[in-house]
């Protein structure tokens, strides 16, 4: 399983956690579409708290987190 | 010719009860902007690095920006800057609101307050009248009651600024407030005043604008420029309104660098708890913003029926992760308190924090703590150690008062307290980000993320990313980062602009504003300049070169849990090269760096 997590309004109509096949996705960009979630309102993707790119592979166990543009301080 | 400076300084003896006006060197201001910049320049030649921060010898100066108050985005800001009794070095407290516009458009770049008043005083200034008035029976109020009852008094067109029981009482860690729940927080410039025998200081003005601009089409050009580019960037047109700082605690805790029951781990499990979207689903009540500041990240929320001030990113942290509590509203309520008794919610909680690890160490006996021991995660000894902090009677209330590095140092163990130059360092583990790190180690301040804001590239993305765990480079963006924010924080604007906005975007506010025709790369050396007077001034305090450093845990102990596991601070790497982009020698400027920067008068000290 991949278990995704959402963020600040990436949250609106969606669960804060989503787990997914690991067969059914193998990049991050796979599990952008298949939530529905367009590129653009990501702003911070993070695989296993490392900052990666939509074409990042993904695997079983990975734990991928987005968060839309956000700043604080 | 108008240059956005009304040329004029308030000089006040407490000790005397002179009043003097005098003229604003006009070059100094060219030279140092204003604000932190000026302020600090003026406090240096006012010869005070020496004396006792709390002794009637060292000075408090208030003091605005040329944008301060002016037609351009969030210029609602002033500083305080003085000697620090927290650290013993340079302090400069910034804080928003609008009590700081009001003292520009009363007429005054700055007020010098100096001396102590034989009895407890507040200032009232109401354009060109400024008078001293007795203080007595605001004594003990707590700073909110201070902020309705001088309201009342004066009107409400006035704008109070206070200190709570914890400046009256000198704590280290008291804050300055202003219009309710905005502070000047850090540095414990609250003391000073309260040592000064200073409840508050109200002002009144008839002006509604800054109307010494000296381009008004060229600032209305400029503005409308920064207006877009903040419109534009999803952070500052949306995405600190909607989940202000708070949202930066699931981030930084998903990259495992959140400091968590003092720093022994990085990774929170409950951080959700505490996060930014659990405060905005369970309490906001709406948005909040300072003067003319179109960002709106501050907080309104409820507190157990009370609307009023909510946390910011760092206490929900300190409060939370780092004293190993996930009750929301508790981080709310000592929030609260942190206001009311007018304390820095950064220091204090972070104190406590120390002080669990100490008790955990068996340091701190159950004995020692008069009922409410410290153990991780108690609600209660949140609250009421907070109270007692900001009100201290006992041995140990003083003791915890006087912040994490004197409390640490007296029980023997000194690498519990997280903090640099005695101030406690903010939310962000510096060996899970590497750039934060050089920040922290060189602030002129202490431990303070807002000098020199590295989580923006590290883990925002902004301007662009840079890997968070490599030390690569990250010495040049610390010192480019330090020296524009000196700048903006010298202008007057809110720090947060920067999100969105860029050396250019400033220097044409600041050209069209003070008539002055800056290149970005001159503006950027003033800062560079700003930095290098802060140095000198904490030279001439004392400071060593081993000041500039970080907790020995975060050099020697690689993190524990989470996604940063197994990391360290590689600060003994990037600090040489730090110290080589700024042109110093040990920590200090070369005479060869203070003759570029037109520093003359401090070659040799
Ligand atoms: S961004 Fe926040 S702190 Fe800054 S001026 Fe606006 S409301 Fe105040």
């Amino acid at each position: 399983m991949i278990e995704v997590r959402l963020f600040a309004t990436l949250r609106q109509g969606r669960e804060k956690i989503i787990m997914l096949e690991s067969e059914t996705v193998s990049t991050v960009g796979d599990i952008l579409r298949k939530l529905d979630i367009p590129t653009e309102e990501v702003s911070i993707l993070l695989v296993n708290g490392f900052h990666k790119k939509t074409e990042t592979p993904v695997q079983d166990g990975d734990i991928v987190a987005l968060f839309p543009p956000v700043g604080g301080g | 010719m108008a240059n956005a400076y009304y040329e004029k300084i308030a000089r006040i003896n407490l000790t005397t009860g002179e009043i003097k006006v005098e003229k604003l060197d006009l070059d100094l201001a060219r030279k140092f902007i204003g604000g932190r910049g000026l302020g600090t320049k003026m406090l240096y030649d006012e010869g005070v690095a020496t004396v006792d921060p709390l002794s009637p010898e060292n000075k408090l100066i208030y003091i605005t920006g040329p944008m301060t108050g002016a037609a351009a985005p969030s210029t609602g800001r002033y500083m305080v800057v003085t000697k620090s009794p927290l650290t013993g070095m340079i302090a400069c407290s910034n804080s928003g609101g609008i009590w700081g516009a009001k003292l520009k458009y009363a007429g005054w770049d700055a007020i010098i307050v100096e001396g102590q008043a034989p009895e407890w005083t507040y200032i009232s200034i109401d354009d060109d009248k400024i008078e001293l008035l007795d203080a007595r029976e605001y004594l003990g109020m707590l700073s909110e009651a201070t902020d309705v009852t001088l309201k009342e008094k004066h009107g409400s067109d006035a704008s109070v600024l206070n200190i709570g029981p914890a400046g009256e009482k000198q704590v280290l860690m008291a804050a300055i407030m202003n219009d309710k729940d905005r502070a000047a927080g850090r540095s414990g410039v609250g003391a000073v005043m309260g040592s000064k025998k200073l409840k508050a200081i109200v002002v009144k003005c008839s002006r509604k604008t800054l109307d010494v601009i000296a381009d008004e089409e060229a600032l209305k050009e400029a503005t409308k420029k920064a207006l877009t580019v903040l419109r534009e960037n999803p952070v500052t047109s949306s995405g600190l309104r909607q989940l202000g700082t708070a949202i930066l605690v699931n981030i930084v805790n998903n990259v495992g660098s959140l400091p968590t029951k003092n720093w022994q781990e990085s990774y929170y499990e409950q951080a959700e708890d505490i996060s930014g979207e659990t405060l905005a689903e369970k309490y906001l009540v709406k948005a909040g913003a300072c003067h003319r500041c179109p960002i709106a990240c501050a907080r309104v929320i409820d507190v157990n029926g009370r609307v009023t001030g909510g946390p910011e990113y760092e206490p929900l942290w300190a409060y939370g992760a780092n004293c190993g509590n996930n009750d929301l509203n508790i981080i709310d309520e000592c929030n609260m308190l942190c206001n009311e008794y007018g304390l820095d919610a950064i220091s204090v909680p972070c104190t406590i924090a120390a002080a669990m690890e100490l008790y955990q160490r068996g340091a701190i006996k159950e004995e020692d703590c008069a009922g409410v021991p410290l153990e991780w995660g108690s609600t209660k000894a949140l609250v009421e150690w907070t109270k007692r902090i900001g009100n201290p009677e006992t041995e140990l209330d003083w003791l915890m008062s006087s912040g994490s590095a004197r409390l640490c140092e007296h029980y023997g163990m000194p690498e519990v307290s997280m903090s640099v130059k005695k101030q406690e360092m903010p939310a962000y583990d510096a060996r899970g980000i590497q750039g934060i790190g050089i920040t922290y180690a060189t602030s002129n301040r202490g431990g303070c993320h807002v000098r020199g804001y590295m989580i923006s590239p590290e883990v925002l993305g902004l301007p662009q990313q840079l890997d968070r765990t490599v030390p690569d480079d990250k010495a040049a963006w610390a010192k480019t980062f330090q020296d524009l924010t000196a700048v903006i924080d010298s202008m007057g604007h809110c720090l947060f602009t920067s999100f969105a906005m860029g050396a250019q975007e400033y220097t044409d506010l600041l050209n069209a504003a003070t008539g002055t025709h800056y290149t970005a790369e001159e503006v950027l050396e003033i800062g560079d300049r700003i930095y290098n007077i802060e140095r000198m001034f904490n030279k001439a305090a004392g400071m060593k070169p081993e000041d500039d450093r970080l907790p020995k845990r975060l050099l020697q102990e690689p993190i524990v849990n989470g996604p940063s596991k197994g990391m360290v601070s590689q600060l003994p790497l990037t600090l040489p090269q730090y110290y080589e982009a700024r042109g110093w020698v040990d920590a200090f400027p070369t005479d060869e760096t203070l003759k570029k920067l037109g520093l003359d008068e401090c070659i040799g000290k």
